[in-house]
């Protein structure tokens, strides 16, 4: 079945069955690898993309559900060569050791950032609680929000 | 129930158990192919040689003598174009060796950071090499790339040397080119390096290498290679892999561990378009264009399991203290004087048994590969952290020669220990032997890397000692069944000593993880000290240093102490403090705990924890301080709530949502003390860090409750009533 969709700024046409949950769709259709795959039970957030701008786990939506409406992946976060703040942030952080949860974590702290523009530790906790990251790299991950969050206030004075 | 089946037939080994025999292998890359794949250069062909007699001395299973590859290999190219490129069979898989060795390469050959390439774990292009495991890394590839990275850098100044007509000693190697400080002149190594090839058969033994005092490239926090690819997810895991014409491929698992296929109908999965089907011995599986093809061509073939009795978690314990296999082989036994006596001198004795339960590695990636055939040649894109053993593996299952075979491995999504076997690219291999050329890509579910992986072996210990009056230790008796002989010596001062590993026959497909059972043994150990403690009236710091003469262990316990303000006076009501440490594999740890105990609400949170750690010289500290943070957090969760359930052949929690990890909001507050012994060869580090963090936290629980916690994962909460 032909599913349209809107990804990064450009529009699609896929077939696929429509229960196929977006995250493969993104990755084996599209090419856009970057979202991962890690549990396909929405429980450890590496598959987490922006859909309308709101943090989703890809692989518990079906593409069906993700048409008409923009969906953003990490590929799309750079622009003009220039990191989106998040991910400049990470990398001045050192926030990752395998870096496999990373693109999920950046998506989720993003859509944080957008809700709540200076969320302290505990809120950053709860807000990433579903994201697993396996090498224990928290603690930098953490200081890498803040980082995000004061440089993206600092922008926008 | 039945007499509990044996799913494999081998016993665990003390250490490395999912090894079998290491065998030697030709390098593949004959010394007339390296200038056409770089270019014209230097390139350093050597022999790996062991850099101490001690980190390489024969273990229980002669183990490490057999680690290094003990034929040339080519190990470094300086080319003509002024990029050098360092050859290492290891994987990246978060530990970040991408950045080190290239730190080290550039140290010692005196050339800037950025111009080193490290080309790492591909059978067709670096040195054998054993595996990337038992933190052997740093120890042995970083003074292995220094020697070449010297000698290379010799022949450069023996080249300007003769130009110049000066003597060689004369000159400088620096910044990527050598200087005449007498007449100002200096030539690029670009310009000096030409087909020139070094070939140590067996390099001098005094190769000058910088000492650490004298390092400038290695030794500081230079950010993770590549670190940029890994933010804008451009970086190409296995899983992420694409290439021209691929297929997906998925396996139908058995019912249960152990259980063999008995009938097998593919009639109404036949004829889907484009599905391929294979059907050989217990596999099954299928390739298609996507997975959700493969996975329906699956669900439409009948299949009937017979199934094994099995034994379950509930019994496990029991289970392994019964079936212990005797043995009388000395390398699973050590004694020292006599455990009757110093029992008989003991002013106090105490005997307790701890368990250690199954876990999993839960790598965020999971197991992956792509594999590919050309007529009878095979290649396999893998996440592993022993490409050469995969590539041996996929040569004696499908009866082709090693140098048809040749297996990569993309900077991976971790492993801890996990991903030693050859599993995902046998599998892929075989089905893509039914994709007629096209290359083929199979990825574990979680379910399936939660089952059909292998864990961290559960284990019984049991301990019996005695104190004299005046606390020190009198004697000491440790018996380790099944979980493994990974620091399994007591590192305190005791006259009388008898240390033993059981065997006992796998219940569970067991294999290494991120410190073996050096964790389940410091577990037991560092419990026990405490005890011991309180049984003496002694304030558990102390009565450790009491009974400890290594002077490395009590720096870090010291540094440590200091640091987390040990002693500390409780405050509020239900606060506990607790201390562990140990050593393995040349490096040293002490961690301290602070808990908060909440009876009321049968809340139990690691408040804080500190930790101290040592291993030598300092490569990357940056890039160590990340290491030593993640065990600590990795280690928490081995503490406290990770366990594998199973019963009847089945992982009943094999899932994160059944399978507790630790996350953000489980995280204290932590901090990492990193001494730095630039006068001591650098350890390996990825391990030893996660040992003490369950014995600190549970000994902080007894502070705290003054209930005593035998069993991992702790479970606190479930000790309050």
């Amino acid at each position: 079945m032909a599913i349209e969709l809107e990804v990064n700024g450009k529009r699609f046409t896929v077939n696929y069955p429509p229960d196929t949950p977006l995250l493969h769709v993104l990755r084996d259709e599209l090419g856009l690898t970057g979202t991962k795959y890690g549990c396909g039970e929405g429980m450890c957030g590496a598959c987490t993309v922006l859909i309308g701008g709101a943090a989703r786990r890809s692989c518990q939506i079906p593409a069906r559900a993700a048409v008409s409406r923009p969906i953003t992946t990490i590929e799309a976060l750079e622009k003009n060569g220039k990191l989106h703040p998040v991910q400049q942030a990470f990398l001045d952080a050192g926030a990752f050791q395998c870096a496999y949860c990373t693109s999920g974590m950046i998506m989720s702290c993003v859509s944080l950032l957008q809700t709540n523009a200076r969320p302290s530790t505990e809120q950053i906790a709860q807000s990433l609680q579903g994201n697993i990251c396996r090498c224990g790299t928290h603690p930098r991950i953490v200081e890498a929000v803040q980082q995000a969050a004061a440089r993206m206030q600092e922008a926008a004075k | 129930m039945n007499k509990p089946a044996r799913i494999e037939p081998f016993l665990l080994e003390p250490e490395r158990y999912e090894f079998r025999a290491l065998p030697m292998h030709q390098f593949a890359l004959a010394r007339r192919d390296f200038f056409k794949v770089l270019g014209a250069g230097i390139a350093v062909f050597a022999i790996a040689k062991d850099v101490s007699a001690q980190e390489t001395a024969p273990g229980p299973r002669g183990f490490h003598s057999e680690e290094l590859p003990k034929e040339i290999g080519a190990w470094l190219h300086v080319g003509e174009d002024g990029t050098v490129t360092g050859f290492v069979g290891k994987a990246e898989i978060g530990q970040n060796v991408r950045t080190t060795l290239a730190q080290t390469i550039a140290d010692e050959l005196g050339v800037p950071f950025d111009s080193v390439h490290m080309v790492l774990g591909d059978t067709a292009l670096t040195p054998w090499d054993a595996g990337t495991f038992g933190s052997r890394t740093t120890p042995t590839i970083t003074p292995q790339l220094r020697r070449v990275a010297a000698a290379a850098r010799d022949l450069l100044r023996k080249k300007a040397a003769k130009e110049w007509n000066v003597p060689a000693d004369k000159l400088i190697a620096g910044d990527g080119k050598i200087s005449d400080p007498a007449s100002g002149r200096a030539l690029r190594y670009s310009e000096l390096a030409h087909e020139d090839v070094i070939d140590h058969n067996s390099p001098p033994a005094s190769d000058p290498i910088k000492p650490a005092a004298q390092w400038t490239v290695a030794g500081i926090p230079i950010p993770k290679v590549d670190a940029r690819a890994f933010v804008t997810g451009s970086h190409l895991y296995s899983t992420d892999l694409r290439p021209e014409g691929l297929l997906h491929g998925k396996v139908l698992r058995p019912a249960s561990f152990g259980a063999s296929l008995i009938a097998y109908d593919d009639s109404e999965a036949k004829g889907q378009p484009d599905v391929a089907l294979v059907h050989d011995g217990n596999f099954v599986g299928a390739v298609a264009p996507t997975v959700a093809a493969a996975e329906k061509a699956l669900s439409a073939i009948h299949v009937q399991w017979k199934e094994v009795p099995q034994i379950s978690d509930q019994e496990i314990f029991s289970y392994l203290k019964k079936n212990a296999q005797p043995s009388n082989e000395e390398r699973f036994r050590q004694t020292k004087g006599s455990v009757g006596d110093g029992m008989a001198s003991a002013a106090r004795k105490l005997d307790a048994t701890y368990n250690v339960a199954y876990i999993a590695h839960a790598p965020l990636e999971p197991r992956a590969a792509v594999a590919q055939w050309a007529g009878n040649k095979l290649t396999v894109w893998m996440g592993t952290q022993r490409p050469f053993a995969v590539r041996d593996d996929l040569a004696d299952t499908f009866h082709v020669p090693e140098a048809n075979v040749r297996v990569i491995v993309p900077d991976t999504g971790s492993a801890y220990g996990g991903k030693h076997t050859s599993d995902a690219g046998l599998e892929a291999a075989r089905l893509a032997r039914a994709a007629g050329g096209r290359p083929v890509k199979l990825v574990w579910t979680r379910e399936e890397e939660f089952t059909w992986a292998y864990f961290r072996p559960a284990g019984v210990i049991e301990v019996k000692s005695g104190i004299a009056a005046d606390g020190k230790l009198t004697a000491w008796e440790f018996h380790n069944y099944h979980s493994g002989m990974s620091a399994i010596e007591t590192p305190y001062v005791v006259a009388n000593q008898l240390t033993q590993y059981h065997q006992v026959p796998l219940v569970l497909r067991s294999g290494s993880y991120r410190g073996l059972a050096a964790t389940a043994n410091h577990f037991a150990r560092e419990t026990h000290m405490d005890t011991l403690a309180h049984v003496a009236s002694m304030d558990p710091l102390e009565f450790r240093l009491h009974n400890l003469a290594d002077q490395r262990m009590r720096a870090v316990l010291e540094a440590g102490a200091k640091a987390f303000g040990w002693p500390r006076q409780k405050g509020a009501e239900g606060q506990g403090f607790g201390v562990a440490a140990g050593c393995e594999k040349g490096s040293y740890v002490a961690t301290f705990a602070e808990i908060s105990v909440d009876r009321k609400a049968g809340v139990v949170q690691v408040k804080k924890l500190v930790e101290a750690f040592e291993c030598g010289a300092i490569v990357n500290p940056d890039g160590l301080r990340n290491q030593v943070v993640g065990a600590m957090i990795q280690g928490m969760g081995g503490a406290l709530f990770e366990a594998i359930q199973f019963q009847n052949g089945k992982i009943t929690n094999a899932r994160f949502s059944s399978y507790r990890v630790p996350r953000f909001r489980d995280l204290p507050q932590i901090e990492a003390i990193l001494v730095n012994r630039t006068d001591i060869p650098s350890a390996g580090a990825g391990e030893t860090p996660i040992m003490a963090i369950a014995p600190a936290i549970g000994n902080a629980f007894f502070d705290a409750t003054k209930v005593r916690l035998t069993n991992l994962p702790l479970h606190p909460e479930r000790y309050l009533a």
